[in-house]
C-alpha cells in the first residue's frame, strides 16, 4: 500500500536524521584548518625584530635540514605556555628556528624575548598581519615544519603540547 | 492581450542590453569579497563585519591581491585553497553541493507534480 | 538562598501534577458527561507552582544570589535592576524555565477557552500537551536546572554579558517562546482532532484563533531579533542568514501557510491532511530550532553555550514526538474521500494551495541551507558554509511569481472567479508598475533583469493591495492589511539593498574625510565614567552634498565585568533613510576605526513588518468577537 510505503520511508529518513544528529553534536563545531595547507612556501619580505633590516624568505631559508616557523606574539598566553617547549627543540642541530611576530608591538616583542630567552635562530616580524595569511595561518600561535626544499610538512594549530614535541622530533630524524 | 505581449517583449530587449552596465570599483569589490568570505576565529561573521586581528589582515591581503590583478574568483579559489571550502559563504556548484543547490528546486517540482495531479483530476 | 529552594521545589511539584493531571484525564476520558472539575483545579494549580518556580529565580537574580549557579553565571551586582530581572531568561537554564510557564499556561487558557468544543478532544489535547510539559520539566530538572546550589557561595557573579543587556533583547526571547508554544498547543490539538476523528470545519474554526496567536507573537518575535541586531551588532544589516535566524524563520513560514490552509478547511473539507501534516511540521521546527541553538552543533554568534548532554536529551525528546506524530497520522487520520469537493483552477482554494506550494519552496531552501552543512560534515568530513549568496540565489527567482500570484490571489472568488470580470485598473497598474521600476533602475544604473522584472512584481502587488483597501469590504481587513505589509516589506528589502551605501576609514579626532557625498569631520571625543563602563563617546558632524548636517555620537563602552568592549552605534532615522556611525579601537593606534552607512528606507522595513503583525490582530480581535 502506498502509504505504509510511505511511513516506512518517512521513518527510516527520520533514524538517519537521527543518527546524524547524534555523530555531529560529538563533533567539534570549531573549524579548524589543519589538514590543509599549500605545500609550497612562498616567498615573502620582512624586517627582522632586533636588527631591524629588511630581509627576504630566501635568505632565511637556506642551509638548514629542516626549519620550523612558529608564528607567536607578546599578547599570546599560550605562546608563553609552550615557550619551553620552542627551548627544547632550538637545541637540536637539524632545525633552524624562525620566529613570524604578529601584529605585535615591537618593544614588548623584544621583552618578551629578553624576559623568557631566545629560541630562534631569526626573528622576523608580520605587522599587519599579510605574511601570516600568505603561509595559510589564521591565528596565534601557529606552528609550521617544513622541510630543506621548502615545503611544509606539517602544521600545528595551538600551542605545541609534549606530544607534538615527540612527534616533530620523530619528524626531523 | 496582444499590446501586451508587445510591450514586456520590448522591454526584456531593452534590458538585456543594459544587463550589468555598472562596474566595480576596487574598494566595492573588496567590499563584497569580504562579505562573502568567513572568519575563521569569530563565531559566525565575514570577515567584512568582524574587527579581529585575522579579520583585518585578511582585508589588507583582498586589497593587495585585487591591486596585483587577481579577480574575484582567483581570490576565492586562493582562500579555499590555503583554508578550505569553509571560509567562502557562497557555496560553490560541485560534486559536493550539487545536492544543496539541487534538492530544493526537487522538491518544489515533486509539490508541483502533487498539486499538479490533484487539480487536473478535480477539474474532469 | 529560600527563594532558590522555594522555586526547586515548586518545580519537582509542578512535574507530578503533570502526573495527577494525566491520570485523572484518562480515568475522565470515557465519561461522556462534562469535563472533571478537577482537571481544571489540577492544571491552574500546576500553572501556579510553574509561576512560582519562575519568580523564585527572579527574585534569586534580584538579590544577587549567588549561591544559585545560574544567578552566579549570568549576573552581577552592578547590573541595573531592569537587567537583573531580564537576565533571569537571558541564559539558558532561566529561559527553560520561562517555556515551561509560557507551556503551562496556555494549556489552562486552552482549557478554559474551548469550552463549546467536544470534550474527549479537549481531554486529549491536554494529554498530548502534558507530554510536552512532562519533557521539559524532565529536561530541566535533568540537565538545565536553575537552581543548582553553589558553596562557597561567591561574594561576585560572573556578570551578564554587556550585548545582552538591551531593552529590546529582554523581551525578544518571552515573546518568541509565546510563539513556539502557541504552535504546540496547534500539534497537540491536532493530534487529538487526528486521533477522534474531528478535523473538520468546525475544528478549522477554533484552532484558527491559536494559529494566529502563534502567529503574531511569533512575527514580533523575529521582528524584535532584528531591531536588536540592527543596532546593537553595529553591522547595519537586519538579518544574515545565520542558523539562529533561519530557525527562528522556518516556524514562521510553515505557520503562515497552515493559517492560509485554515482559511479553506473553514469553509469546505479539503486539504485535511495537508493541515495536519503543517501543524505537525510547525511545532516540529520549533523544537527543532531548539535543538540546533542549544546543543552547541552550530557555529554562530547567537548559540548559547553548548553541552552535549543537553543536545542527545533534546534530539531524543524531538524524535520521541516526531515518532508519536507519525504513527497517529498515519494511523489515525483517513481522508474521507467522497466528501471531497471539486476545486477550480481560478479560485481562492488554488491560489492559497499555490501560496502553500511556494512557502514549502522557501521553508525547504532555508531548511536545506541550514542542515546540510551538519550532514556533509558527518557524512564525508568536508565542512562548507552557507551564508546568504545560496539563500538570496534561490529565494529572489521564486519570489516573483510568487509576489504576481499574491495580486491575483486574493481577489478571486471562493470556488469559481468571473474571467470576463477583469478590472481594467489591474492591467493599469502593470503598465505603470513596469514603468516605474524601469525608470527607477535605469536612472541608478542599476537595471538588471531580475532586478526590474523583481521591483515590477512588488510594485504591482503594491498598487493592488492599495486599490483593495478602497473597495468598501470590511470583511477581509485584515488579509488587505497584511498583504500591503508584505508588499511594503518586499519594497523596503529592495531599495534599502539597492540604495544603502557605506564608507569604512580612519580617522584620527579632528580629521576629516571628503567623500562623494559629503564630508565627515571627527570633532572631539569625550569620556565618562558611568556606574559599571567607562564611556568613549566620538563628536562627528557630516555633511552632505545640499549642505545639511547631521551630528551622531557613537559611544565605546569599556566595561569591567565581564572586561569587555562594546561599540554603540549612533543612528539618525528618517522615513527616507537611517545614518549610521559606529567607530571602534584600533590596537597600538592612535586613529579610530570609523564605518558610516547610508540606510535606505530602513524604518519602512520594521514598519512594514509591523502591519503584518496588525493585520493578524484585527483578525483575531475579529474572531474572538465572533464568538
Amino acid at each position: 500500500m502506498k502509504n505504509k510505503f510511505l511511513l516506512t520511508f518517512i521513518i527510516f529518513f527520520a533514524i538517519f536524521s537521527f543518527f546524524i544528529f547524534l555523530k555531529a553534536l560529538n563533533n567539534s563545531n570549531v573549524y579548524i584548518a589543519d589538514n590543509i595547507f599549500k605545500e609550497n612556501l612562498v616567498n615573502f619580505k620582512s624586517q627582522e625584530l632586533f636588527s631591524t633590516k629588511e630581509i627576504s624568505s630566501e635568505e632565511i631559508f637556506k642551509d638548514s635540514e629542516f626549519y620550523i616557523l612558529n608564528i607567536w606574539a607578546s599578547w599570546c598566553a599560550p605562546c608563553r605556555k609552550e615557550h619551553p617547549i620552542l627551548m627544547k627543540l632550538s637545541q637540536n642541530s637539524q632545525v633552524k628556528m624562525i620566529g613570524l611576530n604578529y601584529k605585535d608591538n615591537f618593544d614588548n616583542a623584544r621583552n618578551f624575548i629578553y624576559k623568557f630567552g631566545n629560541p630562534y635562530s631569526n626573528i622576523i616580524t608580520d605587522k599587519d598581519g599579510v605574511i601570516s595569511i600568505g603561509l595559510g595561518a589564521y591565528g596565534v600561535p601557529e606552528t609550521f615544519i617544513i622541510d630543506k626544499n621548502k615545503k611544509i610538512i606539517k602544521k600545528f594549530i595551538g600551542p605545541l603540547s609534549k606530544k607534538n614535541l615527540d612527534k616533530i622530533i620523530l619528524l626531523i630524524k | 492581450m496582444k499590446i501586451l505581449k508587445f510591450f514586456i517583449l520590448i522591454f526584456i530587449i531593452i534590458n538585456f542590453g543594459n544587463a550589468n552596465s555598472f562596474e566595480n570599483s576596487n574598494d566595492e569589490l573588496k567590499n563584497k569579497i569580504s562579505k562573502n568570505i568567513r572568519c575563521l576565529i569569530c563565531q559566525g561573521q565575514s570577515i567584512f563585519d568582524s574587527e579581529s586581528n585575522f579579520a583585518n589582515s585578511m582585508k589588507l591581503v583582498i586589497k593587495q591581491k585585487l591591486n596585483e590583478g587577481y579577480t574575484e574568483k582567483q581570490i576565492y579559489e586562493l582562500l579555499k585553497d590555503q583554508y578550505g571550502q569553509w571560509i567562502v559563504y557562497d557555496p560553490e556548484f560541485n560534486k559536493k553541493t550539487f545536492i544543496l543547490w539541487t534538492l530544493p528546486i526537487l522538491l518544489f517540482l515533486i509539490g508541483g507534480a502533487i498539486i499538479g495531479r490533484k487539480l487536473i483530476v478535480k477539474k474532469f | 538562598m529560600l527563594a532558590s529552594q522555594i522555586g526547586y521545589y515548586s518545580l519537582v511539584l509542578g512535574l507530578f501534577f503533570s502526573i495527577f493531571i494525566i491520570y485523572i484525564s484518562i480515568k475522565n476520558f470515557n465519561n461522556n458527561q462534562i469535563i472533571d472539575n478537577r482537571i481544571f483545579s489540577l492544571s491552574f494549580l500546576q500553572l501556579l507552582f510553574v509561576f512560582i518556580s519562575f519568580i523564585g529565580l527572579i527574585i534569586s537574580f534580584i538579590n544577587s544570589d549567588f549561591s544559585n549557579v545560574t544567578v552566579f553565571n549570568n549576573s552581577h551586582t552592578t547590573k541595573p535592576l531592569f537587567y537583573k530581572i531580564s537576565g533571569t531568561w537571558g541564559n539558558h537554564e532561566g529561559s527553560l524555565l520561562l517555556w515551561l510557564l509560557v507551556l503551562t499556561i496556555f494549556i489552562f487558557l486552552f482549557l478554559v477557552k474551548s469550552k463549546k468544543q467536544p470534550k474527549k478532544y479537549r481531554i486529549l489535547t491536554l494529554l498530548f500537551q502534558q507530554i510536552i510539559i512532562i519533557g521539559f520539566f524532565l529536561f530541566v530538572l535533568k540537565t538545565s536546572n536553575p537552581f543548582n546550589y553553589l558553596f562557597p557561595i561567591p561574594s561576585e557573579g560572573l556578570g551578564l554579558n554587556p550585548i545582552l543587556q538591551d531593552p529590546i533583547l529582554a523581551i525578544h526571547p518571552p515573546i518568541l517562546y509565546l510563539g513556539y508554544v502557541g504552535s504546540s498547543i496547534i500539534f497537540s490539538s491536532s493530534l487529538a482532532a487526528v486521533v477522534l476523528k474531528y478535523v473538520s470545519k468546525e475544528w478549522a474554526k477554533h484552532i484558527k484563533i491559536w494559529i494566529l496567536i502563534a502567529w503574531i507573537f511569533l512575527t514580533i518575535g523575529i521582528l524584535l531579533g532584528s531591531i536588536w541586531a540592527y543596532y546593537e551588532l553595529g553591522w547595519g544589516g537586519f538579518w544574515f542568514w545565520d542558523p539562529v535566524e533561519n530557525v527562528s524563520l522556518m516556524p514562521w513560514l510553515c505557520l503562515t501557510a497552515l493559517l492560509h490552509c485554515i482559511l479553506v478547511l473553514e469553509k469546505k473539507l479539503i486539504l485535511t491532511s495537508w493541515v495536519i501534516i503543517l501543524s505537525i511540521s510547525t511545532f516540529t521546527l520549533s523544537m527543532s530550532g531548539t535543538f540546533l541553538v542549544r546543543s552547541g552543533i552550530l557555529n554562530s554568534v547567537h548559540t548559547f553555550a553548548n553541552d552535549s548532554e543537553r543536545g542527545i536529551f533534546i534530539l531524543i525528546f524531538l524524535f520521541i514526538l516526531i515518532f508519536i506524530s507519525l504513527i497517529i497520522f498515519f494511523f489515525f487520520h483517513n481522508e474521507q474521500k467522497k466528501t471531497q469537493s471539486k476545486i477550480n483552477l481560478f479560485s481562492k482554494e488554488t491560489s492559497i494551495i499555490f501560496n502553500n506550494w511556494f512557502m514549502m519552496y522557501f521553508l525547504s531552501v532555508v531548511l536545506i541551507g541550514t542542515v546540510y552543512p551538519i550532514f556533509l560534515d558527518v557524512l564525508t568530513g568536508v565542512k562548507i558554509s552557507v551564508g546568504p549568496p545560496f539563500y538570496h540565489k534561490l529565494i529572489i527567482p521564486f519570489l516573483i511569481p510568487f509576489l504576481i500570484i499574491m495580486s491575483i490571489g486574493p481577489n478571486l472568488s471562493w470556488i469559481k472567479t468571473n474571467l470576463k470580470k477583469i478590472n481594467i485598473s489591474l492591467i493599469f497598474f502593470f503598465i505603470i508598475s513596469l514603468v516605474i521600476s524601469f525608470v527607477i533602475l535605469k536612472k541608478n544604473n542599476q537595471s538588471t533583469l531580475i532586478n526590474t522584472v523583481l521591483l515590477f512584481a512588488s510594485l504591482y502587488l503594491f498598487f493592488v493591495t492599495v486599490r483593495d483597501f478602497f473597495n468598501k469590504n470590511f470583511k477581509s481587513y485584515s488579509q488587505k492589511i497584511g498583504h500591503f505589509g508584505f508588499s511594503l516589506l518586499i519594497l523596503s528589502i529592495f531599495f534599502n539593498s539597492l540604495f544603502s551605501s557605506e564608507i569604512i576609514i580612519n580617522l584620527k579626532v579632528g580629521e576629516i574625510y571628503a567623500f562623494e557625498k559629503g564630508i565627515i569631520k571627527f570633532k572631539k571625543v569625550e569620556t565618562f565614567n558611568i556606574k559599571n563602563y567607562k564611556s568613549i563617546v566620538g563628536h562627528f558632524e557630516i555633511e552632505d552634498d545640499k549642505k545639511n548636517l547631521i551630528e551622531l555620537k557613537p559611544e565605546l563602552r569599556i566595561y569591567n565585568q565581564p572586561v569587555t568592549i562594546t561599540s554603540e552605534a549612533d543612528i539618525k532615522t528618517t522615513l527616507f533613510s537611517d545614518k549610521f556611525l559606529v567607530m571602534n579601537v584600533v590596537k597600538d593606534h592612535d586613529f579610530f576605526n570609523v564605518r558610516y552607512q547610508s540606510k535606505a528606507f530602513m524604518i519602512w522595513i520594521w514598519i512594514s513588518t509591523l502591519l503584518l503583525a496588525v493585520g493578524g490582530i484585527f483578525s483575531l480581535i475579529r474572531r474572538l468577537n465572533e464568538k
